[in-house]
């Protein structure tokens, strides 16, 4: 693949056996930003950044038609490696779901996946599993413990060793399924710093609920209805002067 | 308000209920006098001579432990893999639609269906007709394997479903393949509900009787040498010396079978529920 | 890298390969039952004349092979176990399900689950060492203690714990919500259970018989310990009788030549008999299957 990670979207279209999710979609997503994608349940969030990574591919009877790419390359072309292509393009899902194994199992799953391991480059892995856990920040917290069941941290040390696991493979581009939507506020903060802290290296896509963690983190924002797009701009923009009649009820708590 | 009608349909329906408590009575009463019966009858029969002696003074059952020993091993490590790699096909390469696992779950379903008996003339007709190996253990374990393998492959298939399904999205996520992510993630996650169905496959073995009746040639009187030798199990056993005038020898062995088995299904159940707590909690 | 990458490509490919043979086997495995016993048992019906087959004589040094006695003593013992087995059995989970203190149900349903893994050939021992002796002592006419009675008992103790535990499952697999509607019109605890959901469960239960059915018509070991063994038509609940899995196995160790072809004919008679029970069997899970939904959908 390329050097360059940005995503463009264009007049994408997805398909849930007869039911039409995502309708006519475009949308560009620059390198090093956070894009937050907003709007009710349902609406086609998680279902859209489940495009980037090929995640529908697993769902029986979806279909996605349009131009999606990464970096110029079409990720639905025939000669695309769809496991290259999740490895570039990490994921972080709604409710933690670590691996019931150790700690540092969870951390070098990818990195295995991809030919790190054995006796000889074990240096290499435990340099690895501790780089990601500190860009985590859990290091501190779990240091001691890698040999432990990963079952036994608590929600937000788990939702943080996910994230831990997803830079273990060294992706691009990160995206997160309401990441914060299981967690207690005092862990919701902790991964609202650490989006701050990642973006500097990571495009980073996600989505949320709940709209002030948007205006918190994101550099822009997309809200979405019914499987289309409505708005599409900077986080400011969009919260403060918004276009469209249907976005203004939404980020004023007039429905949804 | 109350007729005498509507009292006397109230009172039907009590004596209905008192009905169902004596049917209960009954089937507590006769389930727990066959194991009272069998432990009493033939646990003051239970020696070391029956257990570990030579054949030549009395009757023994140590060809019998031997025997199924080896059936154990044989049907165990031919069911197990095969069983195994049949459920993981069944819940994680195909839609419930496609016509192949329509064919697939009717055989498994047929298979699980027919007497076990049936199978011990397959085996004949295959192992000693057919392919001319006389009798033997090696025959016999393979018609048990074939016998177990609905069992194994419904309970494994059972244990595979219960791996969420966020776990194996969190695998692909990070670009694993689909067999990584089978052995790396979800037969680790339901390993213990796999071994627990193995331990029940190993009782259903043990039990067995009928099918070994056919293919492995009941000789209760010697060692088997070898996994193509001729031999005996617990269970056959127990009706050689209960048909042959040995009513003491059979009780006795069939107190052996019957603590045995249940231990066995015991252990299965224990070790289920320990598994069963510790995993997954957050799944 | 690219390399590395094939590798997996292909090793993902023959494990797949490795997975749906294993899936296979079950299919090949049953084909393979299926013709090597058809080829085996079916010609032979032929070349003795299906009239001697399914005849009453069996005597093997005149070469009549008639295995209608064994079919009667068959359908005999299935039919009086089955029915001694369900109404306990149901009596049973009835009382399981509403009757009991719901604190002792979990500890009994545990114990019926472990008696539902004893040997058969514990139950036939069982039948040898209590059964034969008390009938022939104490009941029996005519001082004969094996025979269709013994058999019957002994495999209606077996069947109880399928019965009970198919049954309350589809007893527990009825919506609360018909018990409570019953409650509210007036109807006693008594009559809800009775009238309201038993028949709701019905083709739950009926499975429970027809699965329960199945194992007495191919149980082998717990039958030949009691069923003392002569191939005779049955006339009497107290007279040695020989059932087709009793005949297979007596003769399973010393028949040769043709009285050995005729044991797997008699094989094949009882696999169709099996079969029979298998396609019921699934059309009644169907049923529960398709009245569960609707059900769901009345109560949505």
């Amino acid at each position: 693949m390329d050097n360059k990670f940005n995503m463009t979207v264009k007049n994408c279209d997805l398909y849930y056996g007869d039911f039409h999710a995502l309708k006519n979609v475009s949308m560009d997503i620059d390198e090093h930003e956070v894009t937050a994608l907003i709007g009710p349940s349902g609406c086609g969030k998680s279902t859209f950044i489940r495009i980037f990574n090929r995640m529908n591919d697993l769902v029986e009877g979806c279909r996605v038609t349009g131009d999606i790419r990464i970096g110029g390359r079409n990720i639905f072309d025939k000669s695309t490696d769809v496991p290259l292509l999740r490895k570039n393009v990490g994921m972080v899902f709604q409710k933690p779901n670590p691996f019931p194994m150790s700690v540092y199992d969870n951390i070098a799953f990818a990195p295995r996946t991809f030919g790190m391991g054995g006796i000889k480059k074990r240096r290499e892995l435990d340099a690895v599993v501790e780089r990601s856990l500190k860009q985590a920040g859990l290091w501190d917290e779990v240091k001691d413990r890698l040999r432990k069941n990963a079952m036994g941290l608590s929600g937000g040390q788990q939702q943080r060793l996910c994230i831990a696991r997803a830079l273990a493979a060294e992706p691009k581009i990160l995206l997160m399924d309401e990441p914060t939507s299981a967690l207690d506020p005092i862990s919701t903060g902790i991964i609202e710093d650490l989006i701050n802290e990642l973006k500097v290296n990571y495009t980073i896509v996600i989505v949320t609920h709940n709209m002030q963690q948007a205006t918190r983190i994101s550099d822009k924002t997309a809200f979405f209805l019914l499987g289309e797009v409505v708005e599409y701009g900077s986080t400011e923009e969009v919260f403060t002067k918004p276009q469209n009649k249907k976005t203004e009820n939404y980020i004023t708590g007039r429905f949804g | 308000m109350r007729t005498k009608a509507h009292k006397r349909k109230v009172l039907k329906y009590v004596c209905l209920k008192i009905a169902a408590l004596c049917g209960l009575a009954i089937s507590l009463a006769a389930l727990v006098s066959v194991i009272v019966f069998v432990l009493m009858r033939g646990l003051p029969y239970v020696n070391a001579q029956l257990l570990f002696g030579d054949y030549g003074k009395s009757p023994s059952i140590k060809p019998a432990f031997a025997g199924t020993m080896y059936l154990i091993v044989i049907s165990i490590a031919i069911a197990a893999p095969v069983g195994i790699g049949s459920a993981i096909f069944l819940t994680e390469y195909t839609n419930s639609k496609s016509r192949l696992i329509k064919i697939i779950r009717v055989a498994t379903e047929t298979l699980a269906g027919i007497p076990s008996i049936v199978y011990g003339i397959f085996g004949y007709l295959v192992f000693v007709a057919a392919l001319g190996l006389k009798y033997s253990l090696i025959g016999g374990g393979i018609t048990l394997a074939v016998m177990i393998l609905p069992v194994i492959v419904r309970s494994t298939e059972e244990s595979l479903l219960a791996v969420p399904k966020s776990l194996r999205e969190g695998s692909y996520a990070l670009g694993s393949s689909k067999v990584r992510t089978i052995f790396s993630v979800v037969l680790p996650c339901a390993a213990s509900g796999i071994v627990t169905s193995l331990i029940l496959a190993v009782g259903r073995v043990i039990s067995e009787s009928a099918v070994l009746i056919l293919t492995i040639g009941m000789v209760v009187n010697k060692m088997p040498e070898n996994f193509a030798s001729p031999g005996t199990s617990l269970a056959l056993d127990v009706y050689y010396f209960g048909s042959h005038g040995y009513p003491e020898q059979a009780a006795a062995t069939g107190a052996v079978l019957l603590v045995l088995v249940m231990s066995i299904n015991a252990l299965a159940t224990v070790l289920g529920k320990i598994f069963g707590k510790g995993e997954l909690v957050n799944g | 890298m690219v390399n590395a990458y094939r590798f997996i490509k292909s090793r993902d490919k023959i494990m797949r390969g490795v997975f749906m043979f294993c899936a296979a086997f079950s299919v090949l495995a049953l084909g393979c039952i299926c013709v090597f016993l058809f080829v085996n048992g079916i010609p032979f019906i032929n070349r003795v004349g299906v009239s001697n087959f399914f005849g009453t004589r069996w005597h093997l040094s005149g070469a009549s092979y008639g295995i209608l006695s064994m079919i009667a003593a068959s359908l005999y013992v299935t039919a009086l176990s089955t029915a001694i087995g369900v109404s306990v059995g149901l009596l049973t989970a009835i009382s399981l399900y509403k009757f009991c203190p719901k604190k002792v149900v979990p500890p009994i349903r545990q114990m019926i689950n472990l008696l539902a893994g004893i040997p058969s050939v514990i139950y036939g021992l069982f039948g040898l060492i209590t059964i034969v002796p008390f009938l022939r002592e104490r009941v029996s006419p005519n001082g004969v203690g094996y025979g269709i009675l013994a058999a019957s008992l002994v495999l209606s103790v077996m069947i109880l714990p399928t019965i009970v535990s198919v049954s309350l499952d589809a007893l527990n697999a009825v919506p609360k919500s018909y018990y409570e509607g019953a409650l509210a019109l007036g109807a006693t605890k008594e009559q809800s259970v009775f009238k309201v959901m038993l028949p709701a469960a019905k083709s739950g239960i009926l499975a429970a018989v027809v699965l329960s059915i199945g194992r007495a018509v191919g149980e082998t070991m717990a039958v030949i310990m009691v069923i003392g063994g002569s191939p005779v038509m049955p006339k009497s609940l107290f007279q040695s009788v020989r059932t087709m899995t009793a005949n297979i196995a007596m003769g399973a160790t010393e028949l040769l030549g043709d009285a050995k072809t005729a044991l797997v004919s008699t094989g094949v008679v009882l696999f169709f008999f099996a079969l029979l029970l298998n396609v019921s069997f699934s059309l009644l899970k169907g049923g529960e299957k398709r009245e569960n939904k609707s059900s769901q959908k009345k109560g949505a």
